[in-house]
């Protein structure tokens, strides 16, 4: 994409999800890189941290609204904006607007944010019609759908048809690839037995497949599942299978270690 | 009221997660019910429109209920029964000891009806010397095992084979030690020998009821053993024990909720048996009750209905939330201590419980949103999950490391500079302290997951703080 194609691109705020951003900042480069090559101006406001969720979904609505409110200050103004998440694009999407029902003001600015709110994988093939990647991998790679991304915003063809793009990669689809892992946010934490059930039944179905990579669209899930891989391993498990974030796939970005495998370059 | 656990639902989840015996009841039920249910969702196109057909009948009648449930009651008492008001669990198991008393009863038998667990009728009729009996082969299970339904359309589906054999044996003592009871048949000849003698002999039969129709004032019941059938034709009583949400305003709808129903619920595209009762035994009718009684329930619904939980009472019973559920797959029914488990029940709960003993329920689930996804009249069940855990929050029902935990990250998310400089230091410490093995096997503040997981460790520089690195 030429500079020039580039100034003209549509102005993208980019959100990063604060997993991303204090876990895997890798997943955040290789989101830039993507909408960049798509020809997007990327902008990153430096006014940003969560997009509410925790405090939402544990029932804490009035600060759920304040972060909310934050987000939608900081990123009203751009064309578009993007996270490399299906679970908080679609809090912005889909609960924002519920949020601030009962407010006639803020409930214009909610919509407006919500309609130009994308989760990447959906705003890369739906809005900027990406057909042509550029990048090569030789694998078999399974997707995860994780449930935000899958249930609230019908994201299920887009990652697939961009993984098609990358040449050399073989799709495997699982049978547990729309069934919960166990993440859940707090969840996991609050209901760790359970959580941990649901994460070896995503486990068990995944290792059924010769895959050697599992992607998906959000970070909370990658963690659960490659941090139970990894314990498995560590009890004996003989496995290969790996976790990135599809962004990484996408973007070419494999060069660091993937998720929760060693020697960091901190 | 039936007594409830639900205050120790993580105990009982543990329980549950040992229990090898569930287990694998829970891996071999879950599969049939959701796979027939794709199949035959698969084999009519409009379902999805009749899903909305369905929601929209649900929610006309609950924004209209006070009508159409006096609609129903002039119906029914038009064609000779009688209605009968309960506002509670003791007043709806006073009115039936009352009929009973009346008819003289000394057995009952009972057609499957949840009503009757959530007010424990069983329990109150032996109390007064009565002896209710079980006719649907699940609850006659559990009935035998004194246990309490741990689906709310498959009530024993917790139970092994062999567990059925085991409590049949014990209780059927007049028969013969030695014999087989290891086929499936084997165990239903018996179940059908032993209830037939019941069902002639009962005094009084008392079923639930799917839907009551107010436009005809008819009861409707599936099943697919006929069990319920002859429960209410044989005995000279009949009881319908239903709560008021069952009301539906005509036949027609009837028909497109049946529609969804079975489907929904074991994937038959109608249950093996459909009945609808009007009334008692006319002059021209073959057979049937010479009584006709209602008993409606209130038990909590119009606080409901006249709340933030309305959308609730569409629910139809089909038990499509508990299959899919994957915590209700991982826990099975029991765990979540009272009648009605799954996703519905932890809406409906602390609806009816009160949420002080129920706390957990909504929220102990990852709002997967797989509920609302295969619910047949399409009740938002993760919102309504959430507005629980608002009040469960509100309430200060929650525990003070998850209230704490929330609170703090809720301070830093809503400024900035500060998460920035509380946040990059420690996630710099995590990356350097996993350096090598990119993983870290036990962080004291996050035990929840660590006991069972790893915990894969971030990069080093927070994005944020490497972005503008770049941009200098």
């Amino acid at each position: 994409m030429s500079d020039l194609n580039k100034a003209y691109g549509p102005k993208v705020g980019i959100f990063i999800t604060c997993l991303v951003d204090l876990l895997r900042p890798s997943v955040g480069f290789a989101a830039v890189k993507l909408l960049e090559d798509a020809g997007c101006q990327i902008v990153v406001p430096e006014n940003q941290t969560c997009c509410g969720q925790p405090a939402y979904n544990s029932g804490v609505i009035k600060d759920a609204k304040d972060i909310a409110c934050l987000v939608i200050n900081e990123f009203e103004k751009f064309d578009y904006v993007v996270a490399p998440s299906g679970s908080c694009a679609g809090m912005i999407k889909e609960h924002y607007p519920r949020l601030f029902a009962d407010d006639l003001e803020m409930t214009a600015r909610v919509f407006r944010l919500a309609k130009k709110t994308y989760e990447l994988t959906s705003f890369l093939a739906d809005v900027m019609n990406v057909q042509d990647l550029p990048t090569a991998l030789n694998a078999k790679i399974t997707y995860h759908d994780s449930c935000a991304g899958f249930r609230e915003l019908g994201i299920k063809s887009q990652p697939r048809q961009l993984l098609a793009q990358v040449k050399g990669v073989e799709l495997k689809e699982y049978d547990g690839a729309e069934t919960c892992c166990g993440f859940g946010g707090t969840f996991c934490v609050k209901y760790p037995d359970i959580s941990d059930h649901m994460v070896k039944e995503s486990l068990t179905l995944l290792l059924e497949t010769d895959a050697e990579l599992v992607v998906g669209g959000d970070l909370g899930c990658l963690m659960n599942i490659q941090g139970k891989l990894s314990r498995q391993k560590d009890e004996g498990k003989r496995t290969k299978l790996k976790v990135r974030h599809v962004a990484e796939v996408l973007a070419g970005m494999l060069d660091n270690p993937a998720i929760g495998e060693g020697d960091l370059d901190v | 009221m039936s007594s409830s656990t639900s205050a120790q639902f993580k105990a009982n989840v543990k329980g549950a997660l040992g229990d090898n015996h569930l287990q694998k009841a829970l891996r071999g039920f879950q599969t049939g019910f959701v796979h027939n249910r794709k199949i035959a969702i698969k084999r009519l196109q409009e379902f999805d429109d009749l899903r909305d057909k369905a929601r929209d009948i649900k929610n006309h009648t609950i924004a209209h209920m006070d009508a159409y449930l006096d609609i129903y009651q002039k119906n029914v008492e038009f064609s000779g029964g009688r209605v009968h008001w309960a506002v509670d669990g003791v007043e709806a198991c006073e009115l039936i000891l009352g009929i009973c008393h009346t008819a003289g009863a000394k057995t009952v038998t009972k057609g499957k009806t949840m009503i009757g667990e959530e007010i424990a009728i069983n329990d109150y009729l032996t109390k007064n010397k009565i002896t209710p009996i079980e006719t649907d082969l699940g609850e006659y299970i559990i009935q035998l095992r004194g246990e309490m339904p741990s689906h709310i359309i498959a009530p024993a589906s917790h139970v092994s084979k062999d567990q059925v054999s085991e409590a049949f044996k014990k209780a059927h003592s007049d028969l013969p030690k030695g014999r087989s009871l290891e086929e499936p048949e084997e165990l239903l000849a018996e179940a059908r020998a032993m209830l037939r003698d019941k069902f002639i002999s009962a005094d009084v039969g008392i079923t639930g009821a799917n839907f009551l129709i107010a436009e005809t004032g008819s009861s409707v019941i599936v099943t697919n053993e006929g069990n319920g059938d002859l429960t209410q034709t044989l005995p000279k009583v009949h009881i319908v024990l239903a709560s008021i949400e069952k009301i539906v305003p005509t036949l027609e709808d009837t028909t497109t909720l049946l529609r969804v129903l079975a489907r929904s619920a074991t994937g038959q595209e109608m249950s093996s048996y459909t009945t609808f009762s009007t009334g008692p035994r006319h002059a021209t009718d073959l057979d049937g009750p010479a009584e006709y009684h209602v008993v409606i329930l209130d038990n909590g619904r119009t606080d409901m209905l006249a709340g933030d939980f309305s959308e609730m009472l569409a629910c139809i019973r089909c038990g499509a939330c508990l299959n899919h559920c994957p915590v209700y797959n991982a826990v099975g029914g029991h765990a979540y201590g009272w009648v009605y488990p799954g996703p519905m029940g932890a809406v409906l709960t602390p609806g009816l419980m009160g949420l002080d003993g129920a706390f957990h329920l909504p929220q102990a689930s990852t709002l997967c949103g797989k509920c609302e996804d295969v619910c047949p009249v399409r009740i938002p069940l993760p919102k309504l999950l959430r507005q629980w855990r608002s009040q469960v929050y509100n309430r200060d029902l929650l525990d003070w490391k998850t209230k704490w935990g929330i609170k703090y990250w809720s301070i830093l998310a809503k400024r900035p500079a500060l998460y920035h400089f509380v946040v990059t230091p420690k996630v710099r410490l995590l990356a350097w302290c996993a350096k090598k093995s990119g993983h870290l096997k036990s962080i004291p503040m996050l035990k929840g997951w660590t006991e069972n997981r790893n915990f894969p460790a971030p990069e080093g520089k927070t994005f944020q703080r490497l972005w503008r690195e770049r941009q200098k």
